[in-house]
């Protein structure tokens, strides 16, 4: 492997590498990501090295191993090349029909294909997907067809074009105005003006000067950054390579959480093959720019993710924020100026250089431009990740492309921007997802995580889930955020445990704007954001709580009982012989009783009762009804599912 | 003992600053918790305060200053698994196993931790033993899952 030189031998070696590909040769993509693996990807590759043994394919069929296409609930994910047929929740079991039928055959197995729900249509093309069809995928696009430890997939799609264009096209100044032009904002949560970000960093006195990736993703319900670190590894490099000429840079960090152990292990393989290619440290492409970078794993703590806590963690000591009035870009890590940003920011750049900034403008709002990955989870039909233009509605994303509410439940609401975001109700549903929008609804747009809520869900439990994150993971440092989120967290597990109070609402509010006047960083500052928006959307939910000590959606433990309806239990034992502790009385015949003193809430009951009972109920703000009389708990023969 | 595989991990890293996390993290990998001898060794080739070093293996999850189990069993209590009922699956695994979460068993098979997200939502609720995931847990599964432990 020679470094190259200058752009012609890179374009060369591209040239080299898509002639060496054959178009037409059988290939089997995989997803191996985290979200494929745990559902059982590697017994399906196993199977699949195996079944081409068996069939004398082995060496001529190439198995590929891809980064994630974002449709997580329809896993494993098996992609049929040249053909490019799409074959979902793939088992081990269907692998030899794969092979015989697919692969030697050319014939395709209906069964495997994406099923719509509503229609009952398999899809042939991705495109025929609705989850697909309304995305924009332009950063995700791609980890569906590199291979994520193959430098030469990446450059064989016009990888470290961009780069070659920078370095020898255009100088430091144009860089920086182009991504200035292109008014791309910062994806990790904060919105910043990334160009406006490096033009700080440039001009700051000092050197050297730090550029950092941010993938210290530690929003619950996020997994945009890993899904790009995991599967694109290069698409990050390269953007960063570019932003370190843009300002002035020569050294890097890449920062990764060590719950991503995956995305560590693939960052650290392009790192090597990049630099093996002389595209990473001296001399990068024959230009004269050097620039070398390090990867930093993070050893686990939310805060960890503030910009200024991020730097001091690199240093090698306890992630806490620094007071903002110090700006990082001017002194960041060891009191240098250092530009940070998020796995996507960086992502984005290769594209805006290739395409020009006006083209990355068109896309997307006046204020928001660019497309935007969410994670879609919760009570959503379709979980995965979803890159879509900025601008879409909300109703969108969770009705067209998530498929709507599962099992056939009433949305309540979508929480966006992680803990420091808020919860957004369904009279809101309509507003255009952007950065300024969600927060004139009180929310943020944060990293992008969107879990979906349906009726099911507490929101003032939800409020105290948030809260109680928080408080976990507060660093302690500053009294508003470290005191007045304890206190916070003290009235919600009242107002869920029924002891809440007149006035607890209140209290709530002054908390919340007491913490965000006063904590020192921005997880401080937003941290009130699902105790305000819950307050503000949910009223009557805390209301029924701290009056009636009921849950509406049936959740908070202390405020609801377990109930078997006798009209409808069909005394099949299951939730007796289920129950941890007992609490079931009954027995095959006879109609089952909860005995409420032993109950400890456990729902196991009410999660096995079968559909066609539904025996076991939840109530709430209502006394349990007494015991029927032993005589009449008798049930006849053919009577109710009694026969079974 | 461990004192050699101390000096073997700080020899990888060398004493430079800035390497304190990556050390610890590499330690707690290899012996499973960052034993006081590990601190007091650092300490010494890396001239940083005992204070300090205990303060930075306090400050993160990772890392954790007492014996781990054999098993390491993480309960996912992100958002999206909260949602699909994390809390009972978490009730469950205490109930099962007998300790709370952050305590080890008596017999030292097992350490219950809860983590902040695991990124698989799809799959809520998640439990992650040894880095097995295991999804769409229900409380009633939780038993049989853990008694293919030993």
């Amino acid at each position: 492997m020679e470094p190259l030189k200058s752009p012609s031998d890179l374009e060369k070696l591209r040239k080299k590498i898509l002639a060496e590909k054959n178009p037409n040769a059988p290939a089997i993509a995989a997803c191996v990501s985290t979200g494929c693996e745990a559902l059982g990807v590697k017994g399906c590759l196993k199977a699949f090295k195996e079944e081409f043994k068996r069939q004398g394919l082995e060496g001529k069929v190439e198995i590929k191993e891809t980064g994630c296409l974002g449709f997580c609930e329809k896993g494993p994910r098996i992609v049929v090349y040249p053909e490019e047929i799409f074959y979902f929740q793939v088992k081990a079991t269907d692998v030899p029909d794969i092979v015989s039928k697919t692969v030697m055959n050319k014939e395709v197995i209906e069964r495997l294909f994406y099923i719509d729900p509503i229609t009952g249509k398999a899809a042939r093309k991705l495109s025929e997907i609705p989850f697909y069809k309304y995305q924009n995928r332009l950063l995700l696009d791609s980890n569906a067809k590199v291979d994520p430890k193959k430098i030469e997939d990446y450059i064989a799609l016009g990888g470290y074009k961009a780069l070659a264009k920078a370095l020898y096209q255009m100088t430091p100044e144009q860089v920086l105005e182009e991504v200035k032009k292109s008014n791309l904002r910062g994806r990790g949560g904060g919105g910043f003006p990334t160009g406006r970000k490096w033009e700080s960093t440039r001009n700051a006195k000092g050197e050297p000067k730090y550029v950092i990736v941010n993938c210290d993703e530690g929003d619950p319900g996020a997994f945009m950054n890993r899904a790009l670190m995991e599967g694109n590894p290069h698409s990050i490099l390269e953007g960063l390579i570019i932003g370190a000429y843009a300002i002035g840079s020569n050294e890097g960090f890449i920062y990764v959480r060590q719950e991503y152990p995956l995305a560590v292990e693939n960052m650290q393989t392009a790192l090597e093959q990049a630099e093996k290619y002389g595209l990473l440290s001296n001399n990068i492409l024959g230009s004269g720019f050097d620039f070398k970078v390090k990867i930093h794993k993070g050893a686990g703590a939310f805060v960890s993710g503030e910009s200024s806590a991020l730097m001091t963690a690199i240093e090698g000591k306890v992630g806490e924020p620094r007071p903002k009035y110090v700006h990082t870009s001017e002194k960041g890590v060891w009191d240098k100026p250092s530009a940070l940003n998020n796995v996507e920011t960086w992502a984005n750049i290769p594209l805006i250089i290739n395409n020009g900034a006006e083209w990355f403008a068109s896309i997307g709002t006046k204020g928001s431009t660019g497309t935007k990955i969410f994670a879609l989870a919760g009570k959503v039909n379709n979980t995965g990740l979803v890159e879509v233009p900025m601008g879409m509605t909300l109703r969108d994303i969770v009705y067209k492309i998530g498929g709507g509410i599962r099992n056939g439940k009433k949305f309540k609401g979508v929480q966006t921007g992680g803990p420091s975001g808020g919860v957004i109700p369904e009279q809101h549903l309509d507003s255009p997802v952007d950065f300024d929008e969600l927060a004139k609804l009180g929310s943020i747009m944060g990293s992008g995580g969107m879990i979906v809520m349906d009726e099911d869900t507490c929101m003032v439990d939800v409020a105290r889930y948030f809260v109680n994150f928080l408080c976990d993971e507060s660093c302690g440092k500053c009294v508003p955020c470290r005191e007045g989120l304890k206190q916070a967290r003290k009235i919600l597990d009242d107002i869920v445990a029924g002891k809440g109070k007149e006035g607890d609402i209140e209290k709530l509010k002054e908390i919340a704007e007491a913490t965000s006047a006063a904590a020192l960083c921005a997880l401080g500052q937003t941290a009130a954001n699902p105790m305000l928006t819950t307050i503000r959307y949910f009223n009557d939910e805390y209301e029924a709580h701290i009056k009636e000590k009921r849950c509406p959606a049936l959740v908070c433990k202390n405020l609801i009982s377990y109930y078997i309806d006798p009209a409808k239990c069909a005394a099949c034992t299951l939730c007796f012989r289920n129950c941890p502790v007992n609490a079931v009385e009954g027995e095959r015949g006879k109609i089952h009783i909860i005995d409420q003193a032993k109950c400890t809430k456990c729902g196991t009951c009410f999660e096995v009762c079968p559909p066609a009972f539904r025996a076991v109920q939840k109530l709430s703000g209502a006394p349990v009804p007494p015991p029927i009389p032993e005589e009449k708990r008798w049930i006849k023969k053919g009577e109710k599912g009694a026969a079974n | 003992m461990s004192v050699d595989r101390v000096d073997r991990i700080i020899d990888k890293y060398g004493c430079e600053t800035g390497v304190l996390i990556q050390l610890l993290l590499e330690i707690q990998r290899e012996l499973n918790w960052i034993p006081p001898e590990a601190i007091t060794r650092i300490n010494k080739r890396l001239k940083i305060p005992v204070s300090e070093i205990y303060r930075v293996a306090s400050f993160y999850t990772a890392l954790s200053l007492k014996p781990r189990g054999r098993h390491l069993v993480r309960v996912c209590a992100g958002t999206a698994c909260y949602v699909r009922g994390g809390p009972r699956i978490l009730d469950s695994v205490e109930r099962t196993l007998n300790i709370e979460a952050g305590e080890t068993t008596q017999d030292g098979k097992f350490t219950l931790e809860t983590v902040n997200c695991l990124g698989c939502c799809a799959l809520g609720p998640v439990v992650e033993i040894d880095g097995q995931y295991h999804g769409k847990l229900s409380s009633a599964s939780v038993e049989k899952l853990l008694s293919k432990y030993n």
